[in-house]
């Protein structure tokens, strides 16, 4: 009888065990390490390390070229509202009856599949001297003599608009998605009280899809701050484009400064945690139906 | 547009028709902006060595659209089949790790009421807030340490580990599933593992096919873990393989196009034989 209680306690625990064992080896432990590491001067690979209290986020707070990389964010958060724009603007249209619907979903949603080391070197042709957008600019007239990756401004911006290109698919489709899980009958009421397809959107769409809305907004702030493939592979992070975690990998695994690379982490973290409170906090709607 | 127009005056109609065309230009103008990047490179990976010296610019047809040869240079020096190897070794190891972990999980928590329930959910639910990205360079230490790095095992256990979302999923899904099942089998003398194995697992299958769609499109673009944990040459997977065409390739546009074209065929392919399938798994896997 006992025997039987103890295996009934424990049958849910034998199901836990591998993904509570990797959840904790491979989130929590890392996060735990990380806070530990950023503290200290460590190098990552010498079994001596000091204590040094606050000063890896002093120097991060206080190093122009260490804080700056923050900056080139700004170029990706104002791609994610293009992007954002476009998304909800395709999703309202092929919401409704359009020709070759199917067609124009899958050719919007497909780059959102493609390698993002392909994508990179789609790009890194596409923006070449001589590459796809000279030519296509030539075939209108207009020869350009400029390098698109040459300076910081334009190639921050070059790249911000590979990310429009790569993840537009996305959230278009899970707009679409929202959309159609509208009930079709308010579209009909609406227009029989004379609504056109602006105030169908404005009070039908737009309240309908809020919480995927705020979702994407939080999912686009943190991947801005978060960027990464396309820069790497396009420039490796050289004329201004360098990104926080660009920046991050190289001082961990070329600079060997575990500690410092640990501190900038867990600053990208808490903004990331910050970012996601105050979005929860602001839209309470967004039900966590976990339980 | 989906009803007929109410009003049969000049002037609704002729605003109509000019929506209809703005509509249709926007929809032809953002394609050909999606497709002609990925169309120039086509046409770069067969274009010959000759033909790309001559400056005739990217947007020119190549002297044959059979000339295959890059292809055949990409696949052999590219080291693609070794990479294929890898990237479906991980993938089948990967998946099927996250389609049992995140189910038995799921099983466990939707099923049973047990101490701590809520803890462990917390558990789960605060790791997701925790992106990828900013851990990596602690968590290498634990791969380092576990004796995984630069080993094929090291990212199979990072994706499997660090794969809430597909725990979401089936969680969301084993909900519908009525607890009346479980009952009846269980008065059938039916252990918790044998109603996991013989009922649950089996009526999961559409929540499964939306995990192996989204994990399987995951592993196969990353870049970021192979990346850190796989530097050696025989150990390339797609995307790593695809990045060391910088180096040697150097401007040899068309190899670097042949080699991208390669990488992206498998993705178009399974795209269009799933296109429902795939969609239905990023609604679903995304907003959770």
């Amino acid at each position: 009888m006992r025997r039987a209680r103890l295996w009934r306690t424990l049958t849910p625990w034998l199901f836990l065990a591998a993904p509570l064992t990797l959840l904790i080896v491979f989130t929590y432990a890392p996060v735990a390490n990380m806070l530990a590491y950023s503290f200290t001067d460590w190098d990552g690979v010498s079994p001596e390390l000091t204590y040094t209290g606050p000063d890896n986020y002093v120097e991060i707070f206080t190093r122009p070229e260490l804080f700056q990389v923050f900056f080139v964010s700004g170029y990706y958060l104002a791609a994610s509202a293009v992007q954002i724009g476009l998304a909800l603007y395709f999703a309202t249209i092929l919401s409704f009856n359009v020709r070759f619907r199917n067609l124009f979903k899958g050719i919007l949603f497909f780059p959102y599949l493609i390698n993002g080391v392909a994508i990179g070197f789609v790009f890194l042709y596409f923006f070449q001297d001589g590459g796809t957008l000279d030519s296509v600019l030539a075939l209108f007239g207009h020869e350009s003599d400029r390098t698109w990756l040459g300076s910081p401004t334009s190639a921050n911006i070059s790249l911000a608009s590979v990310s429009v290109w790569r993840y537009t698919g996305l959230n278009f489709v899970l707009f679409l998605g929202a959309i159609q899980s509208i009930p079709g009958e308010l579209y009909e009421a609406a227009e029989l009280d004379g609504a056109n397809r602006w105030h169908q959107f404005r009070f039908i769409i737009a309240p309908g899809i809020r919480p995927v809305l705020s979702l994407s907004v939080i999912l686009s702030i943190s991947g801005s701050l978060s960027v990464f493939e396309i820069p790497y592979i396009m420039t490796g992070g050289a004329t201004g484009t360098e990104t926080f975690v660009i920046q991050t990998v190289k001082l961990a695994f070329q600079f060997n400064k575990t500690g410092l690379a640990s501190a900038a982490a867990v600053v990208l973290l808490l903004i990331i945690l910050a970012v996601t409170w105050l979005q929860r906090r602001l839209v309470p709607d967004d039900r966590v139906d976990l339980v | 547009m989906t009803t007929p127009a109410t009003t049969t005056t000049a002037t609704p109609v002729l605003r109509r028709r000019v929506a209809r065309t703005l509509t249709y230009l926007s929809l032809v103008g953002a394609s050909a902006v999606v497709l002609l990047p990925l169309l120039v490179v086509v046409l770069t990976s067969l274009k010959t060595e000759r033909q790309m010296a001559d400056d005739s610019g990217a947007l020119t047809l190549p002297d044959s659209f059979l000339n295959l040869g890059n292809y055949a240079t990409a696949f052999r020096d590219g080291e693609m089949l070794t990479a294929f190897g890898n990237t479906a070794f991980i993938l089948f190891f990967a998946i099927t790790g996250t389609v049992l972990i995140g189910s038995m999980a799921a099983y466990a928590i939707d099923r049973f009421a047990f101490r701590f329930r809520k803890p462990v959910v917390a558990l789960f639910l605060v790791a997701t807030l925790v992106p990828g990205v900013t851990t990596q360079v602690a968590t290498f230490q634990i791969v380092d340490s576990l004796g995984m790095f630069d080993t094929l095992w090291a990212p199979i256990a990072l994706y499997m580990g660090t794969d809430i979302v597909s725990i979401y999923i089936f969680l969301q899904f084993m909900r519908s599933i009525p607890v009346s099942l479980d009952e009846s089998a269980r008065l059938d003398g039916a252990n918790a593992f044998t109603i996991y194995r013989k009922v649950i697992f089996p009526l999961l299958k559409p929540a499964i096919a939306t995990v192996v769609i989204v994990k399987g499109i995951t592993v196969y673009n990353d870049f970021y873990i192979p990346f850190l944990y796989l530097p050696s040459d025989d150990r390339g997977v797609i995307s790593t393989s695809l990045f060391r065409f910088k180096g040697p390739f150097g401007a040899h546009w068309e190899t670097i196009s042949a080699g991208a074209i390669l990488v992206v065929l498998p993705t178009l392919i399974a795209f269009l034989l799933l296109q429902r399938f795939i969609y239905n798994g990023f609604t679903r896997g995304a907003t959770k």
